[in-house]
């Protein structure tokens, strides 16, 4: 085919790096922002992209315990628990239903795939939540969000992709379904397992409603502390470090901002790594 | 085949085992070995049973808590104790000017994004397709997704950062002498603002299928396309564009199908901000009447009214796009 024109190459590059900075400079800002001494920040009017004297007083006060250091440990606590939970779960009630012969299973599938079409809503999970004595505990943020359908079927979808003469194989070898699950079709699954473990991870990281309504703002996770403090701007009934700051709280709240994002990019280049396998696209076509 | 192909004839002597020999062999052997089907079964139920009972627990149990929307629900006296009101709380609910208010919010916001929003993924994918550099495609494609992940509270404080009276743009803005802008908390600018974000947002990810998609045209067509001497407008026309269509409605019928939700979380951070005038949506509505104002019987009644027009939509959506895919595999 004809070589591409000049000015189309332009264009696209143009538009390429316009993306690019779209997504980065915002990041850069928060970054730069909270590095930033707080002379700095207030002489160039609330933000700097780049600090000239960078110092990470900000970072040490709100690390030093208080509320951000709480959330944080809460956050964490979270997504870890409710993700080995949720993995669980939606392991192992993909792998039965993936099996063609589990009693119930029809039924099972299409009850599973209604709530998708009907969800509860927000009141009568409330007062579920409340009934079951969960206000104010940490399992309300995991347990009523336990599984995702979504993830369900590709993890079904997978272990029906799994060809049928090794399970076939284990089965002749005398192993029970509890066995081939644990010794066949888990080590054959670990892409998609990597996959639907970091989408239910990131979900709890960054869920902040459900503890707005269950949860008393000292048990709070990082994102909600994160919405009152930078969102809404609204002071917290004690301080977001553990003494009174000396900085210009704009630092501050790019501080925690940061501290809210590094976990997702941590953890990004091994969910890219994971579902460009293709994983994701195959269960998409289904 | 063959089977298929005997009974269309309309011979009736096909016996079971004759029709699919492979799987009654298989399934004979399998009756016959250590661990035999009913016991197989057991253990898969119970497998089962830890998923099962968070949806009976969780979705179905939530559910029936539905009916106190046709009940003057007094937290005091519980679910069972509150009085029922039948059809009251939907009869206020329809006579509320405020619930229209969302209602009719919603669908614009829906709308606007229909019309806004959709196009990007697509134009994107088609740059990012006609790229031949990988290394270069792979990166932007990273970053690109990357603002998928991240929580609605960190992208609305960005783009307050950003777009805000202090922000980034007012600020070189300012130093440039031309006026600033006033975006962020303004009614105004509102659904645009929202739109942008949904585009900063999601945009990136959205790729991912249209990328799948176009991935799948064959490259002779275009070929064939360009020996006829069709320059890249015209294959684009001729030979990209009709081999996606499929994929592209069957989008945007899925997206016509969940037009009554509207990042909940996305207006529920800003409604503040901007007032509920520009930024009540049916879900912030439930919230608002019901978490907030206490009135729980008429915020779960607003809720039930949203989910079942909303699976209703969903469903014929669905139905939709099945008998369109039928279609599409007889073309």
């Amino acid at each position: 085919m004809e070589k591409p024109r000049p000015l189309t190459q332009a264009a696209k590059a143009v538009a390429l790096v316009a993306v690019v900075l779209l997504v980065c400079v915002p990041f850069l800002v928060i970054l730069s922002t909270s590095l930033a001494s707080p002379e700095e920040v207030v002489d160039n009017g609330g933000w700097v992209l780049w600090p000239t004297e960078p110092t990470i007083q900000a970072y040490r006060d709100i690390l030093d315990g208080g509320i951000v250091t709480h959330a944080l440990g809460v956050s964490a606590g979270v997504t870890v628990v409710g993700t080995l939970f949720s993995l669980f779960c939606t392991v192992t009630l993909a792998y039965a239903l993936s099996r063609p012969g589990v009693f119930g299973g029809r039924p099972v599938l299409l009850l599973v795939l209604f709530t998708f079409l009907f969800p509860p809503g927000m009141i009568p999970s409330f007062l579920l939540v409340k009934e079951l004595g969960l206000l104010d505990s940490y399992g309300s943020l995991i347990f009523p969000v336990l599984i995702n359908v979504f993830n369900l079927v590709v993890l079904r979808g997978f272990f029906q992709s799994i060809p049928d003469e090794l399970y076939e194989a284990a089965r002749l070898d005398g192993a029970g379904d509890w066995r081939v699950l644990w010794s066949v079709v888990l080590p054959l699954s670990k892409a998609a397992l990597a996959v639907v473990g970091l989408f239910y991870a990131v979900a709890y990281w960054n869920s902040w409603f459900y503890a707005s309504l269950y949860l008393e703002s000292d048990h709070w996770p990082l994102q909600q502390v994160l919405r009152t403090y930078v969102v809404a701007g609204s002071g917290l009934t004690d301080t977001a470090t553990s003494e009174g700051t000396v900085n210009a709280p704009q630092t501050v709240q790019m501080a925690v901002l940061v501290i809210a994002t590094v976990p997702i990019l941590l953890v990004y280049p091994f969910l890219q790594k994971y579902f460009t396998k293709g994983v994701l696209t195959g269960a998409i076509k289904s | 085949m063959a089977a298929v192909v005997r009974e269309r004839a309309g011979t009736e002597a096909v016996t079971p085992s004759r029709r699919r020999p492979t799987g009654a062999f298989r399934r004979r052997k399998g009756f016959q070995s250590r661990k035999s089907g009913s016991r197989g079964n057991r253990a898969l139920f119970l497998l089962m049973l830890p998923g099962l009972g968070y949806f009976l627990l969780f979705h179905y149990g939530a559910m029936a808590g539905n009916v106190i929307a046709f009940k003057d629900y007094v937290p005091f006296d519980g679910i069972w104790g509150s009085p029922w009101v039948g059809l009251g709380n939907f009869q206020r609910m329809f006579q509320d000017a405020e619930f229209w208010d969302a209602v009719l919010n919603t669908l614009w916001i829906a709308v606007l994004q229909i019309v806004f929003y959709f196009p990007v993924p697509l134009a994107l994918a088609l740059l990012l397709h006609t790229l031949t550099w990988t290394t270069v495609r792979r990166f932007v494609q990273s970053v690109a997704y990357l603002p998928h992940f991240i929580s609605w509270v960190i992208v609305v404080a960005l783009f307050q950062q950003v777009l805000g009276d202090t922000g980034l743009v007012n600020g070189y803005l300012g130093d440039a002498g031309l006026s600033t802008v006033d975006i962020i908390g303004n009614p105004d600018a509102f659904r645009p603002l929202t739109v942008a974000q949904v585009i900063w947002k999601d945009a990136g990810w959205g790729t991912i299928i249209f990328l799948a998609a176009l991935s799948q045209v064959d490259e002779q067509q275009y070929e064939a396309a360009a020996i006829d001497g069709a320059g890249p407008w015209r294959r684009f026309w001729h030979v990209t564009l009709p081999a996606i269509r499929p994929v592209i409605v069957l989008l945007l019928i899925m997206r016509l199908g969940d037009i009554l939700s509207v990042g909940f979380e996305q207006m529920l951070l800003q409604r503040d901000a901007v007032g509920p005038e520009a930024a009540e949506i049916i879900d912030t509505f439930v919230y608002y009447q019901g978490m907030v104002g206490g009135d729980y019987g008429f915020a779960a009644a607003a809720g039930l009214f949203k989910g079942v027009i909303g699976a209703l939509l969903v469903y014929a959506a669905n139905k939709v796009a099945h008998r369109l895919g039928e279609q599409g595999v007889y073309k």
